[in-house]
């Protein structure tokens, strides 16, 4: 069945390394890193990634003291994308526009910062603030989106955990070839630093990151790599039908090729290669493609002893097959775990590769672990590539949640 | 406390919950919600705040007297001087 080609026509972004796409890319061709040591409640110095946009650029004083982090993060990013899409938003029938952002959580934020609170005033909960609900409810960061730009159509987030990003992406595709909206603005976000939480669990599961340079914490494939991470962040993108981009004479960064969501179904926890390879495969098959046409492999490698050779596994089951490596690389190793937007903000960070012929590398890399030697890793210095028509990135979560979106160079 | 200090309190409150108003041109007699962007929502934080700062109580029933400054300050004077 022949289908609807879906585009990507604005960029919008906010990592610890950039605040715009020319300044996130500048920085992964210099090896710039966006990690810093940051003071986590209850915890001490952790090193973590924060982004520094502006968020009253796009809000009132007012709205970001009454919404979230993530809210601020996601408005952001949508205005910025906008703004490069060129899309004028009073022109548009605003019940048509789409808003859907991947997120890995909402809300423990607010509610650990209530709960310290309430904790100065000997646990009474007659000092919970009433701003409490909407500021957690799952659809917040995208609600919040909706009325800022005073969009009337579906607004909602969709939870995935680490697979978020590339979810946002693929449901726009989803929804607009259904027919649903007529743009899409969508991607992933997460505020996870502001929570002590998240850092707890993953030290309780001996998973969170340490090192005495913060620079140097998040480490895929090095041998001494010891964790994750954990980084919040932002990247939306504006999405449109092939025909209504080039109505409107849209610059065009890329097409959705194709795509594939699926579960493990066997852990928690632990990925499974075996679902993870299969998602790759099948995400080819939908695009049309062999691993023949896949130029550049962008990794979801977290830094974790096991989970970085997992991965590697998949890879090389699925890139076995081809006669040279695909460029494969990873985005984490400069800013960090990025959550719910990681899968967004690491797909941006390859997407000027279509342009510049140039392949970030991943970082920190002293000693590649023996697990973690695949063909084609572009290892701590960017390599100039003869061809790239195609990338693919994977994202995978938590209760075994694996997403890989590739996208292709536009031709008409 | 006199009615001058209450009303100045309220205005640092109102200036927190409402970071983007100009407060110096507040009239006191006015309703609050004639002359600044304040919604339901806004006379919650400002009970809230009186709560946590102060510890102050306005029960649901007493709120129609925050309605402006003027108001504000008379409805408030007396409970903070019986709490000194």
């Amino acid at each position: 069945m022949k289908q609807t080609r879906i585009v990507i026509t604005g960029i919008g972004l906010t990592a610890p390394n950039g605040n715009s796409l020319m300044e996130f890319r500048r920085n992964l061709l210099s090896g710039v890193s966006g990690i810093t040591m940051t003071e986590v409640r209850y915890m001490g110095q952790w090193p973590a990634g924060l982004c520094k946009f502006d968020p009253l650029k796009h809000q009132k004083k007012k709205d970001v003291r009454i919404g979230t982090r993530a809210g601020s993060i996601s408005i952001y990013c949508a205005r910025e994308a906008l703004a490069d899409s060129g899309i004028a938003l009073e022109s548009r029938d605003k019940s048509r526009i789409g808003v859907y952002l991947g997120i890995t959580e909402h809300g423990n934020v607010e509610t650990e910062n209530e709960v310290y609170n309430i904790s100065k005033f000997n646990y009474d909960t007659k000092f919970w603030t009433h701003h409490h609900n909407p500021r957690t409810v799952a659809n917040s960061p995208a609600g919040e989106v909706s009325l800022n730009l005073g969009s009337t159509g579906p607004a909602y987030t969709i939870g995935a955990a680490c697979a978020a990003g590339n979810m946002g992406l693929i449901h726009a595709a989803q929804m607009l070839r259904l027919g649903e909206v007529d743009l899409a603005i969508a991607g992933g976000v997460s505020e996870s630093p502001q929570t002590f939480g998240i850092f707890a669990g993953f030290k309780s599961q001996n998973a969170l990151a340490s090192h005495v340079d913060p620079t140097k914490a998040s480490r895929p494939f090095d041998k001494a790599r010891n964790g994750i991470v954990i980084s919040e962040g932002g990247c939306i993108y504006t999405i449109e039908r092939l025909e209504d981009a080039q109505a409107r004479g849209a610059k065009i960064y890329g097409e959705i090729a194709g795509y594939c969501v699926n579960s493990d179904a066997t852990d928690y926890v632990l990925p499974n290669p075996e679902r993870q390879a299969q998602c790759v495969e099948k995400a080819l098959v939908n695009a049309g493609m062999t691993v023949d046409d896949i130029d550049i492999v962008n990794t979801h490698a977290t830094s974790t002893p096991q989970g970085d050779i997992q991965e590697c596994e998949a890879i090389r089951a699925v890139f076995s097959k081809r006669k040279e490596a695909a460029a494969i690389n990873n985005t984490k190793s400069f800013i960090g775990h990025a959550m719910g937007a990681a899968g967004a903000l690491e797909l941006a960070g390859n997407i000027p590769s279509f342009d510049d012929l140039i392949v970030h590398p991943t970082i920190n890399v002293d000693e590649l672990d023996p697990q973690c030697d695949i063909p084609g890793l572009v290892i701590n210095h960017p390599r100039a590539v003869s061809r790239v028509d195609a990338i693919l990135n994977n994202s995978f979560g938590m209760l075994g949640i694996n997403s890989t979106l590739i996208i292709k160079r536009f031709r008409s | 406390m006199t009615k001058d200090e209450c009303r100045k309190l309220v205005i640092d409150i109102i200036s927190d919950i409402a970071p983007d108003e100009d407060l110096t041109t507040v009239k006191p007699e006015v309703r609050l919600r004639d002359q600044l962007q304040l919604d339901s929502m806004d006379f919650l934080d400002i009970v809230m705040e009186l709560r946590k700062r102060h510890g102050i109580e306005v029960p649901e029933a007493d709120y129609t007297q925050l309605a402006s400054l003027d108001s504000c300050a008379d409805y408030l004077t007396p409970k903070f001087q019986t709490k000194a």
